[in-house]
């Protein structure tokens, strides 16, 4: 039972690709198309790998760490994300500020490699990210620190495994709020539709790919793979409390998981299917919608 | 005697006929015929035979249904129009450039095109190049103060479409200015032609703007059949109205899906994507190839459809029609598109006629002015048009008004193929009479297409004069990103959806 926690760790750093799968395939159905094959970015990743890069001289040392830094960041900030009923690998309480700050801390790589690059494309990227960011980061932590209440624990793993059906019937609303509020918190974290369009090619609407145009090879190979952790990584705080599995068997929660995951995956598609982006001046509203969300969950949660 | 000679749409009147008046007369005329509500059609100089150029006006009276000319004689210089005639701003700067001609109070005189040298219409004096410009090295309006900076985009874009140069002069988010500057593409098309017709002439036309081959190509052979003094038959005409619409049936559909695609709205993208390519589809089934390439030329159309293949066509014209329907009303009642489109780069209705805007961009800001209209020629002449408009100039009106114009296309189309006079497809060709000035406009899919032609003693052309609706509305869009989000410049710009070879020529 000490190898599990490992285990899903190490699944989730070989999954996280394939929810990019997931939702590309859903979007394609959609579209009436046959899409991508399921594994496209494991192809892309690999293509990407083999690649040399290219550095501009205008650039120092930053440019270089923030793809390092940002996938280091969230990576350890895996280390601490349940798999539903599976503990993580490290928990301590408080935990959940120590993973809200690794995100940050990516991003803050990111956004300086941005910055470095002198770009006026990637500094207006970076402010956008700024701006949303420092929206979001106070949904999740408030929506967190809601459930931490009604479960009395502070770290990850101590608020998301003791949660299975039941707790849906004790305290649904404040799950229902939080779980709303981290589902538009994931939507905004990763750079999808309605916040934005992980498609366009159009650099003056990106958030986040704009960021890293100047980016290639295995630098661009870090990044996208950063990306698709911080999906698994907040797709997986979503799954474990909106759709909380409790059976006794180690195996079945875990199939369970992936299979939420996979339900997220599609559902993420969906929503980009039937919903256009909005106009990056609404962008705000609908954080502040998420913050909302959690506020109110918090308040439930303290009665 | 007036100052302004009167022509017909696809008509010729002897070059001695047109007025050729003083340079403040031609200057006042101009004036105050476009403060009088017309449209500067097309502004050029031409050979006139010794030092001095020919200044000559196009002016196309939209609400009356007249087209006037006029022409003064000019030498190195002339007052410039662009101070008190918006309209004229890029036609002067495209004078100066090509032919040395100088609008002396010009307010913003810059290289259009990057064309590299001057072209001989005085007496065969031509600019040494080494003074020509080099593309992209020019000055661009600034805007100075804490906050202001300056975002450039192109001329190499991220997507496969043309070179343009966009320089965005911003305040956080907000565009205060944005300059666009264009001429990658110069080919000297307007050069090439001169001396024709030839064999070559109708190839070089057809891919002035290659997805307005139809409409160009119509212009052309309505400009040489007048200046022939031959007609094309009445069954080549209805034809060639068939291609006009499919060719804006396929556009449009290509430009609501590009708009859903900009929103990052994926049905109705992905399903006008495939649409597009069925009405294209359909203009291959007409003349075998999709872009109507070969179709339309001087005296009539290449190919006659026979019944067959006029079932065929109605058939599948139904079923992309009710594809296309199922595509575009889905956008429609999407809120979260309308919201995007819903002021969105709106473009203010005085602002579009100061600019001259023509098409459905012109008619979204609530302008009646379409071509097959107010001046039709061909079919258009008996089945007649009506102009589809909307108020409010933003991209959503540029939206609707595309999607009324597919309406009414696929209607005339269903009626046009129905009722197909009977009889020949081709007239002979007749050869240019000498000294003569055509012109000719012709609704594109992107507003009208204007052609303006004057043949020399042998029935040669002198001077070919090309103008797209490219060139009209660039002007357009960069006014309409004035306080706009930056982020919101390449759905208005694809609401727009310019050529960029069409007004580099």
């Amino acid at each position: 039972m000490k190898a599990l926690p490992v285990i899903h760790f190490v699944l989730g750093l070989l999954l996280a690709p394939f929810l990019f799968g997931v939702i590309n395939r859903t979007k394609a159905f959609f579209a009436g198309r046959r899409g991508q094959p399921l594994l496209q970015m494991y192809y892309d990743l690999w293509k990407l790998v083999r690649k040399g890069a290219v550095y501009s001289e205008t650039t120092t040392w930053v440019f270089r760490a923030g793809p390092v830094v940002s996938l280091a960041a969230v990576v350890l900030a895996l280390l601490f994300v349940p798999a539903g009923r599976l503990p993580a690998v490290a928990a301590f309480g408080g935990d959940i500020l120590l993973v809200a700050y690794l995100l940050a801390l990516a991003r803050f790589a990111t956004m300086s490699a941005a910055l470095d690059t002198g770009s006026s494309f990637e500094g207006m990227g970076a402010s956008r990210e700024a701006q949303f960011s420092a929206m979001a980061e106070p949904a999740l932590l408030i929506s967190l620190a809601a459930l931490g209440r009604h479960v009395h624990a502070w770290s990850l793993s101590g608020i998301i495994n003791p949660l299975g059906p039941e707790a849906w019937r004790g305290a649904g609303p404040v799950l229902a709020l939080a779980a709303g509020a981290m589902a538009i918190v994931f939507l905004v974290e990763n750079a999808r539709i309605p916040v934005d369009d992980p498609n366009t090619h159009l650099e003056l609407t990106m958030i986040h790919e704009v960021m890293v145009l100047d980016h290639g090879g295995p630098d661009f190979a870090a990044i996208q793979y950063g990306a698709a952790l911080k999906l698994w990584l907040l797709g997986s705080l979503l799954v474990g409390i909106a759709a909380p599995v409790h059976t006794g068997s180690a195996v079945i929660d875990g199939a369970a998981f992936l299979g939420g995951m996979c339900a997220l995956g599609v559902c993420v598609g969906a929503v980009e299917s039937s919903m256009a982006r909005l106009r990056l001046t609404r962008v705000p509203h609908l954080i502040a919608g998420a913050a909302a969300l959690a506020l109110l969950a918090a308040i439930m949660a303290l009665r | 005697m007036s100052t302004c000679a009167i022509i017909q749409n696809g008509g010729a009147i002897p070059l001695a006929s047109v007025p050729m008046v003083a340079l403040g007369l031609f200057r006042r005329t101009v004036i105050e015929e476009v403060r009088g509500g017309a449209r500067l059609a097309a502004l050029c100089a031409a050979p006139n035979g010794g030092a001095r150029a020919r200044l000559l006006a196009v002016l196309a009276d939209h609400g009356g249904g007249v087209l006037r000319v006029v022409s003064a004689a000019v030498g190195d210089s002339y007052p410039a129009l662009t101070p008190e005639c918006a309209q004229a701003h890029l036609f002067e700067r495209e004078m100066a450039e090509r032919f040395g001609i100088m609008p002396e109070g010009h307010p913003w005189l810059k290289p259009l095109r990057f064309s590299g040298r001057a072209d001989a219409v005085r007496g065969g004096t031509r600019r040494p190049s080494a003074d020509a410009p080099v593309p992209g090295v020019c000055d661009f309006y600034r805007v100075e103060g804490e906050e202001v900076h300056e975002v450039a985009v192109g001329p190499v874009h991220a997507g496969i479409i043309e070179p343009g140069h966009f320089r965005f002069q911003c305040h956080g988010e907000t565009v205060m200015h944005l300059e666009i500057a264009l001429g990658y593409q110069h080919r000297g098309v307007e050069r090439a032609l001169e001396n024709g017709p030839d064999n070559r002439t109708i190839h070089y036309i057809e891919t002035l703007a290659g997805d307005t081959t139809i409409a160009h190509a119509t212009a052309h052979a309505e400009l040489c059949e007048a200046l022939g003094g031959c007609a094309a038959p009445p069954r080549a005409q209805a034809l060639r109205a068939v291609a006009l619409e499919l060719e804006r049936l396929a556009n449009h559909t290509g430009d609501l899906g590009a708009l859903a695609n900009d929103v990052g709205f994926l049905p109705t993208a992905s399903y006008c994507g495939r649409i597009r390519g069925d009405f294209l589809n359909m203009t291959a089934l007409l003349c075998g190839n999709r872009f109507g390439r070969g179709l339309v030329v001087p005296g009539g159309v290449r190919v006659d459809i026979d019944e067959a293949r006029a079932a065929e066509l109605l058939g599948r014209l139904e079923r992309a029609t009710r594809d296309v329907t199922g595509a575009v009303e889905l956008m429609w009642r999407s809120p979260s598109v309308t919201a995007r489109f819903e002021r969105t780069g709106v473009l203010p209705h005085e602002a579009a006629v100061t600019i001259g805007l023509v098409g459905p961009c012109a008619r979204a800001c609530g302008i009646e002015r379409d071509v097959r209209v107010d001046f039709p020629t061909g079919a258009f002449r008996l089945a007649r048009m009506a102009a589809s408009t909307w108020h409010t100039g933003d991209v959503f009106a540029r939206a609707h008004v595309r999607w009324r114009e597919m309406l009414r296309s696929v209607e005339y189309i269903n009626e046009q193929v129905r009722s197909l006079p009977e009889g020949a497809t081709r007239s002979p060709a007749a050869q240019p009479g000498p000294s003569l000035l055509a012109v000719s406009l012709c609704e594109a899919w992107r507003g009208a297409v204007c052609h303006v032609a004057i043949t020399d003693a042998a029935g040669r052309f002198a001077r070919y004069k090309v103008v797209d609706p490219s060139f009209h509305n660039w002007f357009g869009l960069a006014l309409a990103m004035r306080n706009q989000q930056i982020s919101d410049f390449p759905l208005c710009n694809k609401s727009f959806n310019l050529s960029y070879c069409g007004h580099d020529l």
